[in-house]
């Protein structure tokens, strides 16, 4: 099967040869990350995931992280534990708002500097 | 004689990357009397807004969000001691280097400064320059409006929403707007091809199932208060909407991703020179325009994809702003880098004659091409080739002139894309 690269800008379309589950072969990647990505996505996708979350105490959203990619078929649970979290202004670049989001063992850090305005 | 609030040796206008880049470089270079003016009450320009990841992989190395990626130029500036003043609007910039800026805590002011460079940045196509027909009702915004409210403001314009575009903005927003809990029902782009990276399409729309309509476009906007729908159809080859292939999307918010324009006025009114391809200054390899002592980088000068050559690029402008005050960058003769088949807008547009040093040029492809050369040909001699599966208009092309080949010109350069056979 042919799938796009998205580690880069380049986008490399790879080929994938696949037999019960597993990667045979990759092929068309310009660098050695074409070749990860592909062993990764044709078995276990990820996605890095980034939302925002309002804050009490400051009119600005706090935007975050996942600070790993984490399976693409938990990427609708990661939601909803981010809908349902509370956060509190001040809060620090890179604190933890959720720690282990959906049993993943991946932390949902702060991207951004929020002061109190409220 | 009139009367200046101050003298600098180097103002910037602007303080997202393509500014802090710019003044980091200035003070590495030897000169401290530097200021940056910031019109809004944050550094990091549209940086801020861009919460998603996917910056810093060429400059760091490691993948950041668009906030992570403007605390670190902003950190930096910070350790240097670089003054800044923001909330603080420049109004204009005067061929004799004397610019105007207004703010609530300094009033007028008239700064004379020796350089200046300009940074403004680009902003987004707005919808009258498309004409759309339909009605103007509520509900229509352009996509980077739309991120602003939803990162910056935590308000959703939305819940159901149709894309008219296929910018990397709007591929951005269409995940975002879904990931939020509205239902992104389409993304509708006029051309064959999207303008968007191939990269973004997967993990922005493939990945949640929301269908791309490549040569179709917006045909009706329907509600009267509020949004209540689009008619959408396919478009044949010369862009005209083809009877019998509309189709009714109910949706309450549409956006439109169509383009960025760089933010010119400023250097309109110092009477720089300005390019009809990039609609940006006219600048040369140093990246002085057409007034010396003015300078320019960023998405002013020409719209980057990306913000880590956003930073490279001003790194350069800010190293010429501190050379031309140290008296190191005499006026030169220089040539023209010229247009070839496939290729607008290449940046700079004039190439000093008599230095030695590499030269980055920078375009975006008039079209598609698979499997071809870009060349760069001089006095009928090709000096640099670079060759690449596919380039497209989406994908900004840079191509490197070796220290040698800069150091024997003597005729214009012309840049081309050719079809390998
Ligand atoms: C809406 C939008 C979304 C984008 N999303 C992405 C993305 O997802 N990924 C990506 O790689 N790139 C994105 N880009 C491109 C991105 O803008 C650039 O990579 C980078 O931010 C350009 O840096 P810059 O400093 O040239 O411009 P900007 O970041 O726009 O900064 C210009 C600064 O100049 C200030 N300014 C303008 N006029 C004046 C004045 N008269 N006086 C004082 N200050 C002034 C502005 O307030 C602003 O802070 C986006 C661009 C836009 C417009
Ligand atoms: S294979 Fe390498 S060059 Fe190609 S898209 Fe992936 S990371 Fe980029």
């Amino acid at each position: 099967m042919e799938i796009t690269c998205i580690n880069c800008p380049v986008g490399c379309l790879l080929q994938v040869e696949m037999a019960g589950g597993k990667v045979l072969s990759v092929s068309g990647q310009v660098c050695k990350r074409g070749e990860i990505y592909a062993h990764q996505e044709c078995v276990n996708p990820t996605r890095m995931i980034t939302a925002v979350v309002p804050v009490a105490g400051s009119q600005m959203p706090l935007s975050v992280k996942t600070e790993q990619p984490i399976p693409k078929q938990d990427i609708n649970k990661c939601m909803a534990e981010l809908a349902a979290v509370q956060v509190e202004a001040p809060v620090r670049m890179g604190e933890v708002i959720i720690r282990n989001v959906c049993d993943s063992g991946v932390n949902i850090i702060a991207t951004k500097e929020i002061a109190r305005t409220v | 004689m009139r009367h200046f609030s101050r003298e600098v040796d180097v103002l910037i206008v602007g303080g997202g990357p393509a500014g802090l880049g710019a003044a980091i470089a200035v003070k590495e270079n030897g000169i401290d009397n530097l200021l940056v003016l910031e019109r809004a009450n944050f550094l990091g320009g549209i940086l801020g807004q861009c919460i998603h990841n996917g910056f810093g992989l060429h400059r760091f190395g490691e993948e950041l969000t668009g906030p992570e990626y403007a605390q670190r130029d902003i950190d930096r500036v910070k350790e240097l001691g670089i003054e800044i003043q923001t909330e603080t609007m420049v109004l204009s910039v005067g061929e004799d280097l004397v610019v105007s800026a207004v703010s609530s805590k300094n009033g007028m002011q008239l700064i004379k400064a020796k350089a200046i460079i300009l940074a403004m940045g680009c902003r987004e196509r707005p919808r009258g320059a498309l004409g759309t027909p339909g009605t103007r009702c509520a509900g229509i915004y352009s996509a980077g409006t739309a991120q602003q409210f939803v990162n910056l403001e935590g308000y959703m314009p939305g819940k159901r929403v149709v894309i008219l575009g296929s910018g990397d903005i709007g591929l951005i927003m269409a995940r975002r707007m879904t990931l939020q809990g509205a239902k992104v029902l389409a993304c509708v782009e006029l051309m064959p091809y999207s303008s968007g990276l191939n990269r973004n399409i997967v993990q922005c729309l493939q990945d949640y199932d929301i269908p791309l309509y490549l040569s179709h476009t917006v045909i009706d906007i329907k509600g009267k208060d509020r949004l209540t729908g689009v008619t959408i159809a396919k478009v044949d080859d010369n862009r005209q909407p083809i009877p019998g292939s509309e189709k009714d999307l109910e949706c309450d918010t549409l956006l439109l991703s169509v383009g960025l324009i760089p933010e010119n006025e400023l250097s309109q009114g110092a009477g720089v020179d300005l390019s009809p391809l990039t609609s940006g200054p006219v600048v040369d390899d140093s990246f002085q325009t057409s007034i010396p002592g003015i300078f320019t980088c960023g998405n002013v000068l020409h719209v980057h994809d990306l913000v880590d050559y956003v930073s490279e690029e001003s790194f350069k402008a800010g190293r010429s702003a501190a050379q031309y005050i140290k008296g190191l960058l005499p006026p030169a003769d220089t040539v023209q880098v010229l247009d070839g088949e496939g290729v607008r807008g290449t940046v700079p547009q004039r190439i000093r004659l008599g230095q030695e040093e590499s030269i980055a040029l920078m375009f975006r492809p008039s079209g598609v091409f698979r499997n071809a050369v870009c060349t760069v040909t001089s006095g009928g001699r090709q000096i640099a080739r670079k060759r690449a599966q596919i380039f497209t208009p989406g994908e900004m092309v840079t191509i490197n002139l070796k220290k040698e080949e800069v150091a024997a010109l003597s005729d214009s350069v012309t840049v081309s894309i050719e079809r390998s056979k």
